[in-house]
């Protein structure tokens, strides 16, 4: 048995492989138990999930791209949460629901979390969601299968994947792999490849789970330089002390101006 | 610009009415305590006491709004299982816990007339945790990846102080009979002069992220509250002296300007995460900039 004690783990999506199954979403619910949901038609392509939220932790994007002259070209993106090295979410909870695993991965620890929300609008990249259905109102979001991985398996979607499109393994040797497959491509000339989390220099620290995309980020709903809010967070305190200060000395003020 | 058939990149809030409610009984209770001891000290135990109490009753309506809020409303003492210092929301609920334990005994001790050393202790304990509780819910907001909140982090914690200190002055002033409300009316007045420079220096400095202050629901409710709390505090400066009914009125109008206020701050968060060019242009610039390339 595989055991991924203090070695940190993620995925490589390499989306140039994605032939768009959706077998990652299906997998995905099936062994984490997630409420059913895509079931309205978006008429934005193949994809009715639309986003990554509570009941949506892998998430296939298909981009239509008309090109000059080229015709059509599909791009297909299994999206999923990042596992940021610095985590707004982790950062923010409130409860300490959140927290980082043995894996290095961040997950929600749904007998803590009280649904406060503060999570969802903390993450740069929209992947927390709090399910609405009656009697939850909690924060959920992919957990890395957590619970396979104490068990020495893959993640469920990573195991389905048929393409190896989203590839599991420590984190290292997955940059090594990335970088490989990166020159792979650029030797067969194919344009616009790139490499999207793999930094550990990037606005939150790498992620744990990165991506190789063949556009720009945005194209498939991605923010081209996420930065966690909390780096900005002894700024903030600062602002914080001195508008206290500025409370004081205004009120003081309005009684010591009365007297003149 | 291109998104992803443009979808949000990032998540609105999941909050609903109590926070933004919250954002402004906060702040009154904070400043209302710093007011109360402030009168205090300046020897005007009628201000003292009306403010001390319009601080009591604020401290406890507002952890009733946030439990509300939770998704598990059962799970509301989670939130003080940990001690956080990088999330604002657990320093938050501390620093309410600590002021509003003060103010309820200092107020109730008032009520009953007894144990003035303990009711002593109390305001000041609920004078010093009134600052930070009117201004921290400022940088709870801006703790996001929300642009038009996090870029506003320079100036958001002094508009939410400022907007606090107004609504204390203001509502002193709706409960003091004008003769001993002089502070209260000079602290609203001032107050509502400082918040209103304060927001636009913010929206001119945020550019194209601060237009969605002007634009929808975070736009009405913007002009809803400069002119609530501007006509407020013009009544309070002209007439609020003189006429208990002015004063009355008048603080009830700076009241609820902040009210407004704290709601178009909310709705300028919804507006901001619901259209990405918010999220991708200032990101895609700075990218461009630094001459790197994205991710």
């Amino acid at each position: 048995m595989t055991t991924y004690e203090q070695e940190r783990v993620g995925f490589f999506t390499d989306t140039s492989v994605c032939i768009g199954c959706k077998a990652c979403e299906v997998a995905c619910k099936e062994w984490n138990l997630i409420p059913q949901d895509g079931t309205t038609w978006t008429g934005e392509s193949y994809d009715n999930t639309s986003e990554l939220n509570a009941n949506t932790w892998r998430h296939v994007a298909f981009v239509e791209q008309e090109r000059n002259g080229d015709g059509l070209r599909w791009l297909m993106e299994s999206d999923v949460c990042k596992h940021c090295t610095h985590a707004a979410c982790l950062d923010v909870c409130p409860t300490g629901a959140l927290f980082r695993t043995e894996f290095g991965t961040v997950v929600v620890q749904q007998d803590i979390c009280n649904g406060c929300g503060y999570c969802v609008p903390a993450c740069p990249f929209g992947v927390l969601g709090k399910r609405e259905e009656p009697k939850d109102g909690r924060v959920w979001k992919c957990t890395l299968c957590y619970d396979r991985l104490k068990g020495g398996h893959e993640p469920a979607c990573a195991k389905a994947c048929p393409t190896n499109s989203i590839q599991f393994g420590p984190l290292d040797e997955l940059r090594v792999r990335a970088d490989a497959r990166l020159a792979k491509l650029e030797r067969d000339g194919v344009e616009g490849a790139r490499l999207y989390g793999r930094d550990p220099d990037d606005g939150v620290g790498g992620f744990g789970a990165f991506f190789l995309l063949l556009d720009e980020p945005e194209v498939y709903g991605l923010p081209p330089d996420p930065v966690v809010s909390t780096r900005h967070l002894p700024q903030m305190y600062r602002s914080l002390a001195a508008a206290a200060a500025g409370i004081v000395v205004g009120i003081a003020a309005a009684f010591v101006g009365g007297r003149s | 610009m291109s998104s992803y058939y443009g979808r949000p990149v990032i998540k609105e809030p999941v909050w609903t009415w109590q926070i933004p409610t919250y954002f402004f009984t906060g702040g009154l209770a904070g400043a209302s305590s710093v007011l109360s001891l402030g009168a205090k000290l300046a020897g005007n135990e009628r201000l003292s006491k009306s403010a001390l109490y319009v601080g009591a009753a604020a401290d406890a309506v507002s952890p009733m709004l946030l439990i509300a809020d939770l998704g598990r409303p059962e799970r509301f003492h989670h939130m003080l299982r940990v001690a956080k210092a990088t999330s604002p929301m657990n320093v938050g609920a501390w620093i309410l816990l600590v002021s509003g334990g003060a103010s309820s005994t200092a107020a109730a001790l008032e009520l009953l007339g007894r144990l003035k050393p303990v009711k002593l202790l109390a305001e000041t304990v609920a004078a010093l945790a009134g600052p930070p509780l009117a201004t921290y819910t400022g940088v709870l907001v801006a703790d996001t990846a929300i642009p038009v909140w996090h870029e506003g982090r320079h100036e958001l914690p002094w508009i939410f102080g400022a907007s606090a200190a107004a609504s204390a002055g203001a509502a002193a002033c709706m409960f003091v009979p004008p003769a001993e409300a002089g502070p209260a009316r000079r602290l609203a007045v001032g107050a509502v002069a400082a918040e209103g420079a304060l927001m636009q220096g913010m929206e001119l400095r945020l550019g194209t992220t601060g237009e969605v202050y002007r634009r929808g629901a975070a736009g009405k409710l913007a002009l809803a509250a400069k002119a609530l709390a501007g006509g407020g505090a013009a009544l309070l400066a002209t007439r609020g002296g003189k006429s208990r009914r002015s004063a009355a009125l008048g603080g009830a109008m700076v009241c609820a300007g902040e009210l407004c206020l704290r709601w178009s701050v909310f709705r300028a968060g919804f507006q901001s995460a619901r259209d990405p060019k918010y999220t991708i242009g200032p990101q895609r610039a700075r990218v461009e900039r630094a001459g790197r390339s994205a991710g």
